[in-house]
């Protein structure tokens, strides 16, 4: 950025540190810069941690609550009412294995998409790197996923302990980190593609909640991919999200089983180009939406 | 201290946005923007009027144009201009809130802005809480702003409250914990915006000794006001943006006179074509005028001036025809109504044809502002026309009494004399 305007002659007022002008490249990303605002990006995420139960009775409780209400509705509605029983597992582990990272990464999605629209207020009256934001709700994010994760890991030795169930994970269970990351790296990327968008279309922000919803029914949360052989065509749907893939993974890691490699390199390869392309357009956006909003 | 290294240089600049794009809104709205378009029809959102049109051009409106400077360590630079000069674009330029669409700025070390105070507080967390994550937006390492910690609490003056959520504080609370903890910034640039315009004396006193101190440490300070007393006492330079382009750069002295010169002349005389002033078929206004005590200058709270009414008597034969006018501030409150007969049996009879009357408004009496005037004229004790506004000026503080920089309060601003004494000891 700080290029040598004419490097025969020396500038008497050279030194400049910053310097602001029409073009940038869509790409370019200060990671010094965003470097020199860490402590900005873990304030927000503790922000961001304290703040979301304050004023409420339970407080911290409604992480836990959250998914484990939905796993006990599901094994209610989808296991015992209407018959859709996972195979070979109990039911409330199968739901909470596919909820947890269900709701990691529609958490990304929904609150990284709210960055530009929601930190108005703040982005319109001070610089700093924007890219703080979502990064840092992506860590709060993962905090909240860490703890249902925990709830989950207590859940299973529970199961495992009683004698419910078998545990037997492979080796791959050291996969589940770099699953976590595709996750949070999908989420991210989808979330600041839409929040670049809502800038201009709000219509986007009633969108995303309900879709994210949708996108769950055809994710194997619900249903797992082995009870859909019979309906080839919905199995591609399925397979078409890139979710899909991610959450048979995260159960065979976790439960022992075949991990779809072929499903999570088409996973990686969507999670790369929504990135890139999120990052390019929010980078595109930021500058000038100050503008618009 | 101007012999200093530039360290702010600003090339050319230029901000342009397109009209009627935007705010974007809905897809709906965007649909029926292109439908029209297909059609040849106009943009149905596209603003109606632009307050200057010169600065529009087809779609594009030019905020700010060619705007070049350069400023040295140490130096405070004061900006003014109107509103909707381009003074705030150019901040959110400088602070990098949005940026340029032609030329370039070029900065040297640490830049602050504080376009408000307060940024980014949450609510929910406590007055200390909220000091660290401020001082982080703003751009402060997590141990500057530990090691500042007790300071920013001192300066800002609500300890006992420091570790009460911050909704609970009242508006003037968080100010002061905001103007703390931007005080603490130390940055090598400081730019801020009217910031002088909120909090009580005490507290605007401790701001202005503080921009002072940054000032006088070597450091470079951007400041935007509309209170030309504060831009006078405290800047070294001031630029005087309008309609998008720097229109003058030197001495405060100078250029803030320039300025209100220029605002002195708008409003303040007006003439209608025969038979098309206000008032009626009998008596018509044919001219209106505010006379500053010197041609040309800016009224000023101290000195006195004169309101020139000419008028055209048509029909009215008998001679109590009695023309006033009222004085009405930014408010549409009446100051005061002061009518001919104001001044007693001494009065004129009203001539047939043109004529010309003016009422004299002392000095030390009215309050810094703007106001307007309506003329009125009576038959007798009956109101036979009163016009809508014909005239509008305003009054600068031009000096300043005391140790506060903001507008005194009080409607009115007379000058009165105070004595000291011994206390009568008979009662």
């Amino acid at each position: 950025m700080s290029a040598i305007p004419n490097a025969t002659a020396p500038d008497p007022e050279g030194g400049f540190t910053t310097e602001i002008g029409p073009q940038r490249s869509l790409l370019a990303i200060d990671l010094r810069e965003l470097w020199r605002y860490r402590d900005l990006v873990l304030l927000l995420t503790r922000r961001d941690i304290v703040t979301v139960y304050a004023q409420t009775l339970l407080g911290p409780l409604w992480v836990l609550l959250q998914p484990l209400i939905t796993t006990f509705t599901f094994a209610l509605v989808f296991g015992k009412a209407a018959g859709l029983a996972p195979p070979g597992m109990p039911g409330p582990l199968f739901y909470m294995s596919g909820l947890v990272p269900w709701f990691f990464f529609s958490g990304q999605v929904t609150k990284t998409s709210r960055t530009l629209t929601g930190g108005a207020h703040v982005m319109t009256k001070v610089y700093f790197p924007r890219l703080v934001m979502p990064i840092s709700t992506t860590l709060s994010n993962g905090f909240t996923f860490l703890v249902q994760f925990v709830a989950l890991a207590v859940m299973i030795a529970g199961y495992a302990l009683a004698g419910g169930m078998a545990w037997s994970p492979g080796p791959q269970l050291l996969g589940l980190p770099l699953l976590v990351l595709l996750m949070g790296a999908l989420g991210l990327g989808t979330g600041i593609l839409i929040s670049a968008a809502t800038t201009k279309y709000r219509d986007l922000s009633f969108l995303v909640g309900f879709g994210v919803q949708l996108l769950m029914y055809a994710s194997p949360v619900i249903l797992p991919l082995s009870r859909l052989q019979k309906f080839p065509t919905l199995l591609r749907v399925f397979e078409l999200n890139p979710m899909t893939a991610v959450i048979e993974a995260f159960r065979a890691m976790l439960f022992g089983g075949a991990v779809p490699w072929d499903g999570l390199a088409y996973s990686a390869a969507v999670t790369a180009v929504v990135l890139l392309v999120g990052m390019m357009t929010f980078n595109k956006v930021e500058r000038s939406f100050a503008d618009i909003v | 201290m101007s012999q200093g290294p530039v360290v702010i240089s600003v090339e050319d600049l230029g901000k342009s946005y397109r009209l009627g794009a935007i705010g974007g809104g809905t897809i709906a709205d965007e649909l029926r923007r292109g439908w029209a378009r297909l059609r040849g029809r106009p943009d149905p959102d596209a603003p109606v009027d632009t307050a200057s049109p010169g600065r529009a051009q087809g779609r594009t409106f030019h905020a700010l144009c060619g705007v070049s400077f350069r400023l040295r360590e140490g130096e405070v630079l004061g900006i003014i201009g109107r509103n909707g000069a381009g003074k705030s674009t150019l901040l959110k330029l400088l602070s990098r809130i949005t940026t340029p669409t032609q030329g370039r700025i070029r900065m040297k070390g640490r830049v602050a802005s504080l376009l408000e105070v307060g940024t980014g507080f949450h609510p929910d967390l406590t007055g200390r809480e909220n000091i660290h994550l401020n001082g982080a937006i703003l751009g402060m390492q997590r141990r500057e702003i530990a090691a500042k910690l007790d300071e920013i609490i001192a300066f800002s003056g609500i300890e006992h409250h420091i570790d009460t959520p911050v909704k609970r504080y009242s508006s003037g609370m968080k100010v002061r914990l905001g103007f703390a903890v931007a005080a603490h910034l130390e940055p090598e640039i400081l730019i801020v915006d009217e910031v002088l315009a909120v909090g009580d004396a005490e507290f605007q006193r401790k701001c202005l000794g503080k921009m002072k101190d940054v000032s006088s440490s070597g450091r470079t300070i951007l400041f935007v006001s509309h209170n030309m007393t504060a831009v006078l006492s405290l800047c070294s330079r001031v630029v005087w943006i309008d309609a998008g382009r720097v229109a003058a750069d030197g001495p405060p002295e100078e250029v803030v006179a320039a300025y209100l010169g220029s605002y002195a002349q708008s409003g303040d005389e007006v003439a209608w074509a025969p038979g098309e002033g206000p008032g009626t078929d009998l008596v018509r206004l044919t001219h209106a005028a505010v006379l500053p005590q010197d041609p040309g200058a800016p009224l000023t709270m101290r000195s006195p001036f004169g309101i020139r009414i000419g008028l055209e008597n048509i029909g009215v034969k008998d001679d109590d025809l009695n023309i006033g006018l009222r004085v009405l501030n930014d408010h549409d409150l009446v100051l005061f109504a002061s009518t001919q007969a104001d001044a007693g049996t001494d009065r004129p009879p009203v001539p047939h044809g043109r004529f010309e009357v003016e009422c004299r408004i002392p000095g030390d009496l009215l309050n810094e502002g703007s106001y307007h005037v309506v003329v009125t004229a009576f038959r007798g004790a009956r109101l036979h026309f009163i016009t809508e506004r014909v005239l509008s000026f305003t009054v600068h503080a031009g000096e300043r009494r005391g140790a506060w920089f903001g507008r005194q309060a009080g409607l009115v601003r007379p000058r009165l004399s105070w004595s000291i004494g011994p206390m009568d000891q008979a009662t």
